[in-house]
């Protein structure tokens, strides 16, 4: 009989399940994985390093580029570091406002991630259900900051600007019919806060019909359970954080643990997982998406009711209004002085944690007293889940290898940063 | 809040005494400064005894500190003259920064307790920093130490497999270090005639766009306060 030998299969990097830039250098026994080794790194663009160069704001639009799925979220990270070292907090209304947009965008994260995962393990039609209400979401990143994807709406003291009153609507063009602008405008009367709430509404069915298509079938089951199993005590060890932490069964979300904002006031609730395999995680991250759904609710109503300010009145800190500057030497010199030199942060490191989509994204800064950081370090979940990829790929399928990828929710935008 | 963090610093200079060089309680935020060869040591007793039970290492960086508290120029006072922009650095009486250059950062999390905690642990050699590592501890080290290795060269006694991680392949220079220029040594790019992608010095200079300047003067009193209340 012939020898048996291992031998090596490179996966990635240009491949659609790596999610990304993933190069795996698999060590494979026959069909069976013995060791995983992930090269990470082709996307590195040194996010930490240009921060050091540049003013404080200048960098926010850095942080949507790390995780480029959930982009409010990073800013959102960065902006409360910025804040807890100038001690300055933002006002109420400001608050709310990032806490629907980061639930805004913790939906949009875990819409792409359902679609992906299961586009890549088989449920082609799901990437398409999926995609149909990023669209809206999209729609109010638009709306509210004028980009759809890095938003760069964020800022130290609150957020850039009030919620629009309008949203912004499609015209007749070669393309769209006048009957299908009205169509499609129709959705659009009202403002914003009406729009989302629309969408709310409209939005827990369609989580059912993507549960109808996965939960109980009977191939997406086979793919997920039992498929990277990690038990708890694993995965606290690993440093797994949100959704993989919790599938593991342990009960741990930073916005209820440690909460920043206004998650205190917020009624919603954890979902935990017992087995700690895709299956599992899978779960988690559907009923996240209710929760999450359940939150942008209770904030459009208090936002609705409270009208007020969204920024701290500052002007160190945050631009003064258009027409003030129009007419008074201060505010044009405040103006001036912010847009060129930025701000000055006290001396001191700090350490600003939020629940990420994908776990927790923490952001430390060390400061020493410049208009600049001294040193930004970027803690990024997925770095810390993909690091465990050998653990959890050992002795399972090639074919598992990119249920697991899927059920990390990989992007490679944080983890090479 | 603010309770609870000078209680753990309290607890954690009494449990570990000699070995903790510094610990200070700032935004909340516990910091402690351990001694490097005790940092294992110290490391398996916060994760393991139940009073602190710091069962998750979040992250852990590097932290270069070779320009710390250096700016582009001085602004204690106005100049008639003003400045012109892109100046480079002035050689000055030299680094402000008097402690060893490299540092290592690590966030502590204990889910049991609900708390944090940040170690720093200096590398004693600047030519060659060298500090014990923790994947022995945590696994969940061994990435970020790889990490810091790549970026500023620090070495981890001990590590299982010390490889680069970022950068590219055959990679020179550790890019996050402060001596090492923001547009890097090398450029990249297509080579018709020789078919292949090659390698060439940089073209583009240096620049500063916007200075680093660090204010301490009247009109960022909030700032100022803010810094006194830390001290």
């Amino acid at each position: 009989m012939p020898e048996i030998r291992n031998f090596t299969l490179n996966f990635g990097p240009q491949h659609p399940s790596a999610h990304g830039v993933l190069r795996l250098v698999l060590e494979m026994d026959g069909e069976v994985i013995e060791r995983a080794d992930p090269h990470i790194g082709l996307l590195h663009r040194a996010t930490e390093k240009l921060a050091e160069s540049k003013p404080f704001n200048q960098s926010i639009g850095y942080m949507d580029r790390l995780d480029y799925v959930s982009m409010m979220c990073n800013e959102h990270a960065y902006v409360l570091a910025i804040e807890k070292l100038l001690g300055i907090e933002p006002p109420i209304r400001a608050q709310y406002i990032r806490v629907m947009f980061d639930e805004v965008t913790r939906i949009l994260n875990h819409l792409l991630w359902l679609g992906s995962h299961a586009l890549d393990i088989g449920a082609m039609t799901v990437f398409l259900y999926c995609f149909r209400e990023r669209e809206d979401l999209m729609d109010c990143y638009e709306a509210v900051s004028g980009a759809r994807m890095h938003a760069t709406y964020y800022r130290p003291g609150g957020v850039y600007r009030d919620l629009p009153e309008e949203m912004p609507k499609y015209r007749p063009s070669k393309w769209r019919s006048e009957r299908e602008v009205r169509r499609l405008n129709a959705e659009r009367e009202g403002s914003l806060l009406d729009f989302l709430e629309r969408f709310t509404e409209r939005f827990p069915k369609r989580v059912d019909e993507y549960e109808t298509l996965l939960t109980d079938n009977r191939i997406w089951k086979q793919r997920t359970v039992g498929i990277g199993v990690v038990p708890p005590e694993r995965a606290l060890a690993l440093g797994f954080s949100g959704p993989m932490l919790r599938g593991s069964g342990i009960a741990w979300d930073l916005r209820r643990k440690q909460p920043y904002e206004v998650y205190d006031r917020l009624d919603f609730d954890i979902p935990v997982g017992t087995n700690g395999d895709c299956y599992d995680r899978y779960l988690v991250r559907i009923e996240e998406m209710r929760q999450s759904n359940r939150i942008i609710r209770q904030c459009i109503d208090w936002l609705r009711a409270n009208p007020g300010p969204v920024m701290v009145d500052d002007h160190k800190v945050a631009p003064p209004p258009r027409e003030e500057m129009k007419r008074d030497m201060e505010a044009l010199i405040h103006h001036f002085k912010l847009f060129s030199e930025g701000y000055c942060v006290p001396e001191g490191e700090a350490y600003a944690a939020v629940e990420h989509p994908k776990g927790e994204f923490g952001i430390y800064i060390v400061s020493d007293g410049a208009n600049k950081p001294y040193r930004l370090k970027i803690r990024a979940p997925g770095f810390a889940h993909l690091s465990a990829m050998d653990e959890m790929a050992r002795g399972h399928m090639l074919a598992d290898v990119v249920a697991i990828i899927g059920t990390q929710d990989i992007v490679f935008g944080e983890i090479d940063r | 809040m603010t309770g609870a963090a000078d209680k753990l610093a309290e607890r954690i200079r009494g449990r570990f005494g000699e070995a903790v060089r510094a610990c200070k309680v700032a935004l909340g935020e516990v910091t402690v400064e351990i001694a490097p060869e005790r940092l294992v040591e110290v490391c398996t007793a916060l994760r393991d005894e139940p009073e602190l039970r710091f069962e998750q290492l979040m992250d852990l960086c590097g932290v270069d500190y070779l320009a710390y508290g250096d700016t582009d120029w001085e602004t204690t006072e106005a100049s008639a003259t003003g400045f012109s922009r892109g100046r480079g650095r002035e050689p000055e009486e030299g680094p402000r920064w008097k402690g060893p250059r490299f540092a290592v950062v690590y966030h502590l999390l204990s889910v049991t307790h609900n708390r944090r905690l940040r170690l720093r642990v200096f590398a004693p050699d600047d030519e060659f920093p060298v500090v014990p590592t923790v994947t022995g501890v945590w696994p969940s080290a061994n990435w970020y130490e790889r990490e810091a290795f790549d970026l500023f060269g620090i070495v981890f006694e001990g590590h299982p497999d010390l490889r680069r991680i970022l950068t590219d392949y055959g990679f020179v220079g550790h890019p996050f270090r402060k001596d090492f220029p923001l547009s890097g040594h090398v450029e990249v790019r297509y080579d018709p005639e020789r078919g292949r992608v090659v390698y060439e010095p940089v073209s583009i200079e240096p620049r500063v766009n916007t200075p680093r300047v660090i204010r301490r003067d009247p009109h960022c009193a909030r700032t100022g306060d803010a810094a006194g209340e830390e001290a």
